[in-house]
């Protein structure tokens, strides 16, 4: 019995390890398949994290390529800069560290509140926390003296930008500055600290090529963040140098000349300039006095340098050798971190020292128009080259009455007369003649009405007007009024000084389509613009006049007609209304510049080219409400056409400019 | 006893020489094969060193190997015979760490014994087995089939239980609870009362529940779901599967596992050995591993089903399920499958208490081999 009861409690053992067996087998098999679905399914997407764990990425940035004047001189190049960092692991008390920094550091205050706060917040306590940057290589020095004794701290140089001709040249290079949230890309060096990002100018424009491509180095790190071994992984490549056309002395130059503007310039420590200084305080002279120069009026009172822009543009090629916009600002002063104050006087400054107005500044062209107007009417042969208007001052359409700047009018002019005089009367009569379809049509092919593709972010197209684009706007029919004040520059019509400086290089390169540029470039040099289709005696009748505005009788520019530059230059002047002149005004004598408000006052403006008789070099001067373009805006154009062409013969440059000993055919004038 | 029993096997048990010659070498193979594995992935923990972990563990299976031997190789009936006494030990030293415990990883697990530090509640796993094998031996049919006999080793059970409960470790509480079922199953205990058992045992959860203390409370809740804890328990099992995951089909190589290398992978000499082991040599190699184990277990399955007496039958048996919930459970833990118990993988796992539990466990198996044929009586003076 017993025996059968050990058969039976076998028997049932036997079928229960049976089941017991399959439930191990079962579980098991959830193992494996647990197993298989992390070791191969998965697996990919965990080798990914594991590699993770394992590597670090560092980024190893590469320095920013240099930007250089067309001579080699830097415009924009790195300067080594020195950054003290701590490894709070590896301090033996990270308080007292910072308070023995901040004793060897004099000369730069720093908190070592969030130093701490980070230190406190971070999980990897290997990461290197930067205290303070920027320093000198003197305090550095103080450091490295005691650094064996503060643990954990790191001395790191850093490159930072530097801008040699500050202000004057600002406009071309841009600046850089700290990358902002919306800048962050897929390329990791901006994530890096310190990383800067082009922000205008060159800088922007040319952003990637300057900025070069990050190398990448891997780092095994362990679970606490230290470094176990370093696999160089993918060297970079250095950001690319650029060259450019400008002549930096001569950019500088041109700078200062538009911030005297007609102004008496005087050291900043001179006595005038302290009596001045006591005299008066302008919130605008802050930024202004950048070159150790202030501007003093006729009465010996501080007055703010001049807003305006001048371009120097070789006419054949198109190279940009000078493109200033004035007031500037302190590009090195971005680079190191701007304060909210001088960055709200920077933005509130009525003189707009942040705008390009070299290529961002809209104004009416004005009398500089008018050789545009001519080769218009000569093309659609309303007007023969010899044919007089007769000019009484004025001239009526309908009601309305079209003055000349002269009260009392010219009398009969012709073209070469006309353009030599400015006279108003003849312009008005042969944009009466054209319509404004002709007019625009010339514009256009002179480079208005589009912007030119120079490299620079932020350039404008300006306003060509016309029929259909005044529907368009403001859903009234063109009057015939706004076809003769288009025919002086005024009205609608809109450019840029670049604009005004191609539209003089077309004019005196026999009519090709040179473009500006600024990134020197030996095989564009070569390159040949297109004709714009101009028959060259137009062309030479118009230059003829140009020739006389600044050396005929009568020249609108006479003041810079008498001086013994060694060369001749032909342009024309502007003086850009901005305000319309009232009757009562007009009755009363015409208010002089001088008495107007200064918003008030007219743009001076300046177009020319020299050497008169063999043109290289085209300018564009405008002074904002500067007054008379002939007294204003010509001197300063001849002094800086008598630098460029200096600068040119005396850096052998391959083109030897002759200095031309002869006035053209005069003879053929009259 | 029956004569014909006698007839062959004479009165007198063998002779200890003579079981050497019966004895299951395939089994002790596998074993060494194991101990062998776990020395190689000790060494690859210890950063290619035999020092801290590897030596050691070594030396320490060979003590094993030893007693394992010891347990084989004496009369099975003297294992019946000192089944409560030794239980009765085991107890008495889970209450002790109750008194003198040192206070090590948050729960009062181990008793300082000089030379080693003994986890009483480990040992208490292949006790539980000795003892229940022990005492449906002496049961009949009859009154294993009835409800009041059935007390008494309920009570062997759940005095351990709660007491290693309560100290906190609820993986080994649950570990012993449900090997001892299986005794109790595998004794033919009818099924409605293990339904029965955990109506009760799920009914009382709220009223446990209100009995215990907030920390033990947020343990348990830990337990439940690591979740809670994402930079402990957590960020163990992320770590655990990204090393599996990242071993792929073969494996990252001897010695190449970053994750452990580089200390990504937290207790990698102890719970985490096997993901160490699977990192280096992926799914192959953790299958090979599981494999072996696998067989331990299925040797297990047939000495039980051959064993002549209960008692060998249900020690072969509960040391199988035994080893089987070792492995199951660590390595569920480590691939995520189950919650974070901080339970040892023998033989990989660097310690000395699994080690030696688990090779009583192998003793027990191979006892029940070399003794099949061997008849006891329901008491223990029979037979002997």
């Amino acid at each position: 019995m017993k025996n059968a009861d050990d058969q039976e409690a076998r028997r049932t053992l036997t079928r229960r390890a049976l089941m017991l067996g399959s439930a191990q087998f079962v579980l098991t098999g959830a193992l494996i398949v647990r197993l298989h679905h992390l070791q191969v399914t998965e697996s990919d997407n965990y080798q990914g994290l594991s590699e993770d764990n394992q590597f670090d990425i560092v980024v190893v940035p590469v320095s920013r390529g240099a930007v250089r004047d067309r001579q080699g001189r830097g415009l924009a190049v790195n300067r080594d800069l020195f950054r003290i960092s701590v490894i709070a692991e590896r301090t033996e008390n990270l308080q007292w560290t910072l308070q023995q920094l901040r004793e060897l550091i004099v000369h730069r205050e720093f908190d070592a509140e969030p130093v701490l706060r980070s230190a406190a917040e971070r999980k990897n306590r290997f990461q290197p926390i930067v205290v303070v940057d920027g320093l000198s290589r003197r305090d550095v020095a103080r450091i490295a003296v005691r650094a064996p004794y503060m643990p954990g701290i790191r001395i790191e140089v850093g490159r930072s930008r530097h801008y040699p001709y500050g202000e004057s040249a600002v406009h071309v290079t841009g600046y850089v500055a700290p990358v902002s949230v919306t800048e962050l890309s897929d390329d990791p060096a901006l994530g890096l600290p310190g990383a800067r990002i082009g922000k205008s100018g060159i800088e922007h424009f040319f952003e990637t090529a300057l900025r070069g491509i990050s190398g990448r180095r891997q780092v095994e790190v362990n679970a606490v963040g230290q470094w176990i071994r370093e696999l160089p992984v993918e060297d970079g490549a250095s950001g690319a140098n650029l060259t450019l056309t400008l002549d930096a002395e001569l950019q500088q130059q041109a700078s200062l000349w538009l911030e005297r503007g007609a102004a008496r310039v005087v050291p900043r420590d001179s006595r005038a300039a302290r009596r001045a200084f006591d005299g008066q305080r302008s919130p605008e002279l802050g930024l202004a006095a950048g070159h150790g120069l202030v501007n003093l009026d006729a009465g010996g009172a501080l007055a703010p340098p001049e807003s305006g822009a001048a371009i120097v543009m070789d006419i054949h090629r198109g190279e940009v050798l000078a493109l200033a916009s004035t007031p500037g600002f302190d590009p090195n002063a971005f680079n190191k971190g701007l304060t909210p104050r001088d960055w709200n006087r920077l933005l509130s400054n009525r003189r707009s020292p942040m705008i390009n107005k070299a290529i961002a500044g809209w104004y009416p062209p004005g009398s500089t128009f008018k050789p545009v107007v001519c080769l218009a009417a000569l093309a659609n042969r309303v007007v023969s080259v010899d044919e007089k208007v007769d000019c009484q001052g004025f001239m009526e359409l309908g009601d309305s009455r079209f003055h000349c700047w002269h009260p009392v009018g010219h009398g009969p002019v012709n073209m070469e007369e006309a353009l030599e005089q400015s006279c108003d009367v003849y312009f008005y009569e042969l944009a009466r003649r054209l319509g404004i379809g002709p007019i625009a049509d010339m514009a256009r092919r002179f480079g208005f009405g589009d912007t030119l593709g120079i490299e620079l972010p932020g350039e404008r197209s300006g306003l060509v007007p016309g029929e259909e684009w005044k529907r368009a706007k403001y859903g009234e029919p063109w009057q015939e009024g706004e076809t003769l004040i288009s025919g002086i520059g005024q009205g609608f019509l809109l450019a840029t000084p670049l604009q005004m400086v191609t539209m003089m290089a077309r004019l005196a390169n026999g009519a090709r389509a040179v473009v500006p540029r600024l990134v020197l470039d030996e095989q564009a040099r070569s390159v040949s613009f297109g004709r714009l289709g101009i028959p060259k005696d137009h062309l030479a009748v118009v230059m003829r006049g140009l020739w006389r505005a600044v050396n005929g009788f009568r020249a609108t520019a006479a003041s810079i007609r008498d001086r013994q530059l060694g060369f001749e230059i032909a342009g024309k002047t502007g003086s850009v209304q901005v305000r319309r002149i009232t009757a009562k005004e007009r009755r009363t004598g015409k208010l002089r510049n001088e008495d107007l408000p200064r918003d008030q006052r007219d743009h001076a403006l300046f177009v020319g080219v020299a050497p008169a008789d063999r043109p290289a070099y085209a300018t564009c001067v405008l002074i904002e409400h500067g007054g008379s373009g002939g007294s204003v805006a010509a001197p300063i154009a001849a002094e800086i056409l008598a630098r460029t062409i200096r600068n040119t013969v005396a850096s052998g440059s391959p083109r030897v400019i002759p200095l031309p000993q002869l006035a053209p055919k005069r003879d053929d004038a009259t | 006893m029956s004569r014909l029993e006698a007839e062959q096997f004479g009165p007198e048990a063998p002779g200890p020489l003579q079981k050497l010659a019966t004895l299951n070498w395939g089994l002790v193979a596998i074993v060494v094969l194991i101990a062998a594995i776990g020395c190689a992935t000790l060494y690859s923990a210890g950063q290619g060193s035999w020092d801290p972990w590897a030596m050691q563990q070594a030396l320490r299976f060979t003590v094993g190997l030893a007693l394992a031997f010891g347990i084989a190789l004496v009369d099975i009936r003297l294992l019946l015979n000192s089944a409560y006494p030794v239980y009765a030990v085991t107890l008495l030293l889970v209450v002790a760490v109750e008194f003198f415990g040192e206070i090590g990883k948050g729960a009062q697990r181990w008793i300082d014994l000089g030379v080693v530090q003994l986890q009483p509640s480990e040992l208490m796993k292949v006790v539980m087995v000795m003892v229940l094998a022990r005492h449906f031996h002496g049961m009949t049919r009859e009154r294993i089939g009835r409800v009041v006999p059935l007390l008494l080793p309920l009570a062997l059970v759940l005095v351990p239980v709660f007491l290693i409960f309560r100290q906190p470790d609820f993986g080994t509480a649950a570990l012993i609870l449900c090997g001892a079922g299986t005794m109790f199953f595998l004794a033919g205990v009818r099924l409605w009362k293990f339904l029965l058992v955990l109506v009760v045992m799920v009914g009382s959860v709220p009223l446990v529940w209100l009995t215990l203390e907030d920390y033990q409370k947020e343990r348990i809740e830990t337990f439940l779901d690591p979740g809670r804890d994402p930079l402990g328990s957590g960020y163990h099992i992320t770590q655990s599967k990204i090393a599996l995951g990242s071993g792929g089909l073969f494996g990252k190589g001897f010695l190449q596992g970053s994750q452990s290398r580089l200390n990504f992978l937290p207790e990698k000499q102890t719970d985490f050995a096997f993901t160490l082991y699977a990192e280096e040599f992926g799914l192959m190699g953790a299958l090979f591993l599981l494999v072996l184990f696998a067989l331990v277990v299925a040797f297990a399955c047939i000495i039980g089903m051959r064993a002549g007496s209960q008692f060998a039958r249900l020690l072969a048996l509960g040391a199988g399920m035994t080893v089987f919930l070792y492995v199951f459970v660590n390595v569920g833990m480590v691939t995520g499958l189950i919650p974070v118990v901080g339970a040892p993988l023998p033989l990989i796992s660097y310690g000395g208490t699994a080690m030696i539990t688990f090779m009583i466990a192998i003793g027990f198996m191979v006892s029940a081999h070399v003794h099949r044929d061997v008849p006891i009586g329901r008491q223990t003076g029979e037979g002997l």
